[in-house]
């Protein structure tokens, strides 16, 4: 397949992306060990077919390769992660004030305070447990935007969804992360200590 | 806007998805109305945790070594998937062709992968391809998403493909002609990017999707509705080209002698 060239192409194009990619695969495995068997499976189709890829558009095209191989991954080892969306619908009210003391005023947490760097250990461990255990089509859509910051149409392009798909979905797993954060401090006290 | 849309849109909010008038709305509403600007407080403050508590995982330098090792070397054979689009027949799902090769399958085998671009060229492959065009004019005219480059100007329009796509689609002006441009965006059908240009006629939008494919001299303009939108297909050098619209059926093939002749002469 692809020559000499092509291949210093391949590199050039891929290799920037890598580190984004192989985020995505571990959050969709969760683990370092299988999120290696994907990149594998991965690396190998985008070689494959480096001829679909886009120049511009490497980040998505890649993404989106990782995202199906991990897919099939799961549905081969793990397919119960795979069951119907359905079933993770709306347990919780999204209304305000189920739990007044975990109301964050926005305006004290900008980017640059301080105390929004200094969050918690505690705090990060909470939330990174939280979207581990979102359901794979919701922690995936939390990935790609939170942490690959991706628009919605990048996300609907990459997912294979659409756009309308994504809101609901990302707005979903927004609300099952809020009422997993709240209720991990109704029950052990005030967030974080 | 009431407290039940507002809670709707604070997560389109927050992530710069809504366009001005509803941002606006949702703003007012919020001033008014203490319930929901704390709703909104606390999704942000949600946000801001998992985008600053969220872990970005590096690869380890012993996998990426692994990867760039494990590339095949010096194989002489052609690229299985050539540039040009595929139409997959099976439609969205399958949009990969690869998502068949996996389950004990080599993925190195390139006979295999041939056989598949066989496959796709087979009648009925339109079906799926239109369905995804209606899909994607449909999300167009959700708020904010019909441009990325908002401009009637062909000069601004442009140059934008350039770096984002890998075609140079023509841009003819036909404002005169009672189609003026409207701009143009990156869109995803069957899974891979397009070049859209948006062009308008009176009320109403017409998509143009445009993608390199050589081009089929015996492909004349064809005329069909989808989901109850017109789509009318043709080829230029090089270029397949699909528009689609609620626009009537003779405006749009007047859309199309036009459009056709001006990107010849332009
Ligand atoms: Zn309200």
């Amino acid at each position: 397949m692809p020559n000499s060239r092509q291949a210093t192409r391949f590199e050039d194009t891929v290799l920037p992306h890598l580190d984004a990619a192989y985020n995505l695969a571990r959050w969709l495995t969760r683990n370092h060990h299988d999120a290696e068997d994907v990149m594998q499976d991965a690396f190998l189709r985008a070689f494959r077919f480096f001829g679909g890829c886009r120049p511009g558009d490497a980040r998505p095209w890649l993404l989106r390769i990782v995202r199906n191989a991990a897919y099939d991954w799961l549905r081969a080892n793990r397919p119960a992660e795979l069951c119907s969306l359905d079933e993770h619908g709306l347990e919780h009210g999204n209304g305000p004030g189920d739990d007044p003391d975990c109301v964050l005023d926005g305006r004290t947490a900008a980017p640059d305070d301080p105390e929004t760097h200094a969050m918690k250990e505690a705090e990060r461990r909470l939330v990174n447990r939280l979207i581990a255990d979102l359901p794979v089509a919701y922690r995936e859509v939390i990935v790609l935007r939170e942490l690959n910051d991706l628009s919605y149409r990048e996300i609907a392009g990459i997912a294979g969804v659409p756009m309308g798909t994504v809101m609901s979905r990302l707005s979903r797993a927004r609300q099952m992360l809020q009422a997993a954060w709240d209720a991990t401090n109704a029950t052990e006290g005030p967030r974080g200590l | 806007m009431d407290c039940s849309d507002t809670r709707r849109l604070i997560d389109a909010s927050l992530d710069g998805e809504l366009d001005l008038p509803a941002q606006l709305a949702l703003e007012a509403h919020t001033a008014a109305c203490a319930a929901c600007r704390e709703a909104y407080a606390r999704r942000r403050a949600l946000v801001r945790r998992v985008r600053v508590g969220g872990e970005s995982f590096a690869m380890p330098d012993a996998l990426r070594r692994r990867l760039l090792d494990s590339l095949p070397q010096g194989e002489p054979s052609p690229n299985p998937v050539p540039a040009p689009v595929r139409r997959w027949p099976w439609g969205k799902a399958w949009s990969w062709p690869w998502a068949w090769l996996t389950g004990g399958l080599s993925l190195a085998s390139a006979a295999l992968a041939v056989a598949l671009t066989l496959v796709v060229i087979m009648p009925g492959r339109d079906a799926a391809l239109e369905r995804d065009l209606v899909d994607a004019h449909l999300r167009s005219l959700m708020a904010d998403h019909l441009t990325d480059v908002p401009s009637s100007d062909r000069h601004t329009v442009k140059p934008w493909f350039n770096g984002r796509i890998d075609l140079s689609p023509p841009v003819p002006d036909l404002a005169e002609q009672g189609f003026p441009l409207a701009g143009g965006r990156l869109d995803y059908v069957d899974g891979r990017p397009v070049a859209v240009l948006v062009y308008r006629r009176a009320r109403h939008v017409i998509n143009l999707f445009v993608w390199p494919e050589p081009a089929d001299p015996a492909d004349a303009p064809r005329f069909r509705g989808a989901q109850g939108y017109n789509v009318l297909h043709w080829t230029g050098p090089g270029l397949a080209l699909w528009a689609v619209s609620d626009l009537n059926r003779g405006e749009l093939e007047d859309f199309q002698r036009l459009w056709s002749q001006a990107s010849r002469s332009s």
